[in-house]
């Protein structure tokens, strides 16, 4: 399978958004509310960045995407299909998912982390070992040398660029990204997240990603949604977000000014 | 005449002695991991089962074992077979540190590597059996260490209701005032002992997953 032509077969596909919120909602138990009637669309090939503080509602709705949640109201749309219609175990087959302390499975080699979702799908071996080799490659990771590492046998960064391996394996059209490079020093981080705007502008998917780095929403987003108290603030495309007016909004943009304030003094 | 001309001269007795009691051990295991390694996983689901679970193994612990082979008499199919009433007390004695540490152990697997596994699709059996069974097996596999050499010892007082093993040697040497019996009964008991807790500490260590 050619990762190339693949990002292009999904380039003119139809308008129809691939990921849509409608008047969701999501309580615990105990009654508290984490999110609060959010909508929004994810058009194919778009990432949206879920962008504010801890406890605003990122994660929950992250987990909305791939029914590690369900809705308490409202309903979540993918592929134009309510996930509580979809069978979960499928659901989250189609999704890649990627998780701030990426979860590889520490007692599988790195080529069995990413083979993992075509192995529960039934791959051929060979078409499995292809596709591992594939991955790799595209990861910046060489095959010959860390197909065969445990998780524990590697640095942070190269974690990182496995856990995306794994999301990438079945070739979903989605992918969900909880604070992927949160855990990640500053330097290393910078490197991942240029390889992964790469990759992205190749492979063309339709990726959800949480952040609380406003750094991070710039970079990777062509819309970049503000949440706040379980609320959405508003969604924005890059330029949008300069001049929006939202208080948690503009707190983000003044907080970007400082930061490249900043920098220019340490020139 | 010495402690080992008397093992010498005894040791056709001292061997079958030995293969019973390794066989009372055995089977006693054998059930306990059974249904030991299910009631941890289940602890795990269910949490609200963990208190009435984990408690009803510990009261079986605390039970006397020579009173807990006079509750067994009256019991139908148990009672009548000497051998089944002392496999089913040490299966009784086994079931705690199996139970605890089978659910310890999977309690203890990594919650991001769970939840990974579940966001990618996994069914809740292949996490049960591809994520969280591996990762805990050495944990899992220390608790049926403790439960051997703990079962091991208290097998000998299966010789009290006639179930054979080592402990007849000892229940004779009781009897007779003679500490070579007793000793005939208690250092092959002691070896088997040592001997099982280092063949599974061997393999405990050979599991413990890599971190």
């Amino acid at each position: 399978m050619n990762a190339e032509a693949n990002g292009t077969s999904t380039r003119d596909a139809s308008p129809e958004p691939l990921i849509e919120f409608r008047r969701v909602n999501y309580a615990l138990d105990s009654g508290q509310r984490l999110l609060h009637d959010v909508n929004f669309s994810v058009a194919r090939g778009e990432t949206l960045v879920l962008l504010g503080r801890s406890g605003a509602g990122k994660t929950t709705a992250l987990k909305l995407i791939n029914r590690l949640l369900e809705p308490t109201a409202g309903e979540v749309l993918v592929e134009g299909r309510s996930t509580m219609e979809w069978n979960p175990i499928e659901l989250r087959r189609h999704i890649g998912y990627v998780i701030q302390e990426i979860g590889l499975f520490p007692h599988f080699t790195v080529e069995e982390n990413v083979a993992l979702v075509p192995r529960l799908e039934k791959w051929s071996n060979e078409r499995i070992a292809a596709r591992v080799r594939e991955l790799l490659e595209i990861v910046e990771l060489d095959p010959a040398k860390f197909a065969a590492r445990y998780p524990h046998e590697l640095s942070g960064g190269q974690r990182q660029r496995v856990g995306v391996a794994r999301a990438l394996a079945a070739d979903p059209a989605i992918l969900l990204m909880d604070e992927p490079f949160g855990a990640l020093d500053p330097l290393t981080r910078g490197e991942v997240l240029t390889e992964f705007q790469d990759l992205q502008d190749r492979l063309q998917k339709t990726v959800v990603v949480v952040t609380h780095h406003v750094g991070e929403a710039l970079a990777l987003g062509t819309q970049i949604g503000v949440m706040d108290g379980g609320k959405l603030e508003g969604i924005y495309s890059r330029e949008d977000f300069l001049r929006a007016s939202g208080p948690v909004t503009s707190a983000y943009v003044a907080l970007l000014r400082m930061q490249e304030r900043a920098e220019e003094e340490d020139l | 005449m010495s402690l080992l001309d008397f093992f010498l001269k005894q040791r056709q007795e001292i061997l079958q002695s030995s293969i019973e009691h390794v066989w009372l051990v055995g089977m006693a295991m054998l059930l306990a991991v059974t249904i030991g390694v299910p009631l941890g996983v289940l602890v795990t689901r269910r949490p609200w089962l963990s208190r009435p679970i984990l408690g009803g193994a510990n009261v079986a612990e605390t039970i006397p074992s020579l009173a807990l082979f006079g509750f067994l008499l009256p019991v139908p199919w148990l009672g009548g077979r000497a051998d089944r009433m002392a496999i089913a007390a040490l299966t009784l004695y086994a079931l705690l540190p199996i139970i605890r540490n089978t659910s310890a152990g999977i309690s203890g697997v990594d919650r991001a590597v769970r939840e990974a596994a579940r966001g990618m699709g996994m069914t809740d059996w292949q996490i049960l059996y591809r994520v969280e069974l591996p990762l805990s097996l050495s944990t899992v596999l220390a608790g049926v260490r403790v439960a051997t050499v703990l079962t091991i010892g208290i097998a000998t007082i299966a010789a009290a209701v006639g179930a054979g093993g080592l402990g007849e040697f000892i229940f004779r040497g009781l009897a007779m005032v003679n500490n070579q019996l007793i000793l005939a009964g208690a250092i092959p008991a002691a070896l088997m002992a040592l001997m099982a807790d280092f063949l599974l500490s061997v393999l405990e260590r050979r599991l413990r997953p890599v971190r």
